[in-house]
């Protein structure tokens, strides 16, 4: 508690107000407000189909938002295009729900990808140590020449998060790390999140249906229902609400 | 009895309206996915002279396209020109025109038969793989994970897809054309005999120059349409695996068909000049 009031007085990097998202007439995001401030882990907890994903796809702009205001770094990202829309999204590194590593590359192709992409174009062996760096800081060195296939689920999700971190981004979204990952796995994954928040002093919003994994995590949570926030509060506080829907997460 | 002829009718109502719809509405989804696919080739044409040049990965997908594409046009090209041959023998020699094969087989060939039936084929190998690749990365959020890092994905899976099949199909034709008259060379030599300048000869004496040009530059457009019928299907796959099949199949489907519409405005095109 006493650590989520002292991330609550520093700046703040990503902030929705009134924000709606509608699929034809599926309304997904329908009245979403919230602030993350900086170096802090908010957790959005909620059941599968509530929009979780679209809430965060939407903070990069994969997905447009039909209504409401959206700040990122203290630009309006709903207005950014092309150039600064690239520059702001180098700042976000985004982890995604079944990792997204590109099929056809190596782990090491995999790693450089979106380095060689950036304007600033750095030498080969300077890559070459980076490359190694975020493989170290996911335990996984031995894997550089590996294929995605030959890697496991838990694997898998490692070097995505070591592609997320090879550019250094301050603020990480990670679309349910845990899901489909064994006990031990999800754990381990949780507790690298915890250690990535602390050595790379990123901030993160992590969306997850996984109580064990916020419970890690999470300086914050907020619990999200039918397209709105319904709860919010760290670990402790949310525990003991009477809410059925927050309830039914801590059973 | 009365009852009966008036659930009928309405039956019969019932049943004809909703055909009505489906017909309009199929007419309405072909002319949204034909607005949608030029908007997709008018994106292409805005990303292909923008930075980076992705040249690197053009290569690659020239490599994949092109050479791994030469075993298979080869065997198919080197069949068309032994079958025709072949085939065509017996009725030539009903008119003692026999030594008019070459000559005959090599304007079919080059004209209509080598340009076709190779982009037949690269639409079925080609087409389809890119429909199948860039549709499982569509599905799995790979596209996703590029476009988040600051890498424009179109430029780097689009473009340079569709310049790897426009310019490598026409290459594959013109290797397929040679293959095929070396296979109709085989197949004049099996029942006869003639020599190997003799038949080259016959050849380059029967074909003109709108023999060759118009045939050569149409195989440019089947290349793009291949290429961009693939890209456009995949990268617009959605329902998971389901979706990345379907990608697959209506690429070479639509690319086929596009094929052959290509082909016979080229071929009206070219009936203007002779």
């Amino acid at each position: 508690m006493e650590e989520t009031k002292n991330i609550n007085n520093t700046e703040i990097i990503v902030e929705m107000k009134n924000v709606k998202k509608s699929f034809q007439n599926n309304h997904v995001l329908k009245d979403i407000n919230f602030k993350l401030s900086k170096g802090e882990n908010l957790v959005v907890l909620g059941k599968s189909g509530t929009g979780k994903s679209v809430l965060i796809k939407c903070i990069v702009k994969l997905i447009e938002v039909d209504s409401g205001e959206l700040s990122v770094f203290n630009e309006d990202i709903l207005q950014l295009k092309d150039k600064a829309l690239n520059e702001t999204r180098s700042k976000i590194g985004f982890l995604f729900q079944s990792g997204a590593l590109y099929d056809s590359m190596t782990v090491r192709e995999n790693l450089e990808f979106p380095i060689k992409r950036q304007s600033k174009i750095l030498p080969e062996d300077e890559i070459e140590n980076l490359v190694k760096e975020v493989l170290a800081n996911v335990g996984l060195e031995d894997t550089i020449d590996k294929m995605p296939s030959e890697l496991s689920g838990g694997m898998r999700k490692r070097i995505s998060l070591a592609r997320t971190l090879i550019l250094k981004p301050e603020l990480i979204l990670y679309d349910e790390p845990t899901t489909g990952l064994d006990p031990i796995t999800s754990k381990e994954i949780s507790e690298l999140i915890l250690e990535v928040q602390k050595k790379y002093k990123t901030s993160s919003i992590i969306i997850t249906h996984d109580i064990k994994c916020a419970k890690i995590t999470a300086n914050r949570i907020m619990v999200i229902n039918d397209g709105c926030f319904i709860a919010e509060g760290t670990y402790d506080e949310l525990k003991e609400s009477e809410d059925e829907i927050v309830n039914s997460f801590f059973k | 009895m009365e009852k009966n002829s008036k659930r009928h009718e309405k039956r019969k109502n019932i049943s004809v309206k909703p055909n009505e719809n489906i017909f309009i509405k199929s007419l309405k989804d072909i002319f949204i996915e034909v607005a949608l696919l030029t908007k997709f080739a008018g994106q292409f044409f805005k990303e292909l002279f923008k930075p980076p040049s992705e040249f690197k990965e053009f290569l690659r997908q020239s490599y994949i396209t092109g050479f791994r594409s030469l075993a298979l046009v080869g065997i198919t090209g080197f069949i068309m020109g032994l079958v025709l041959t072949i085939q065509s023998r017996p009725t030539m020699a009903e008119f003692g025109a026999e030594s008019w094969i070459p000559g005959m087989v090599a304007v079919s060939i080059i004209r209509e038969i080598g340009p076709v039936i190779t982009a037949l084929i690269c639409a079925g190998k080609v087409g389809s793989g890119i429909g199948a690749e860039l549709g499982s990365m569509k599905v799995t959020e790979q596209i996703d994970a590029m476009e988040v890092s600051g890498t424009n994905p179109f430029k780097y899976l689009v473009v340079t897809r569709v310049m790897a099949t426009t310019l490598m199909i026409p290459v594959l034709v013109v290797f397929s054309d040679v293959i095929s008259l070396y296979g109709s060379y085989v197949g004049v030599n099996l029942t006869g005999k003639v020599s190997f300048p003799l038949f080259f000869a016959k050849v380059f004496e029967s074909l003109d120059f709108i023999d060759v040009i118009p045939a050569f530059i149409k195989c440019f457009f089947f290349g793009f349409i291949i290429g961009l019928i693939g890209c456009y299907k995949g990268y617009n796959a959605s329902k998971g695996t389901e979706g990345v099949g379907q990608a697959a199949n209506t690429a070479v489907v639509v690319a086929s068909l596009l094929v052959f519409v290509i082909d016979m405005i080229a071929v009206q095109i070219t009936s203007l000049f002779m």
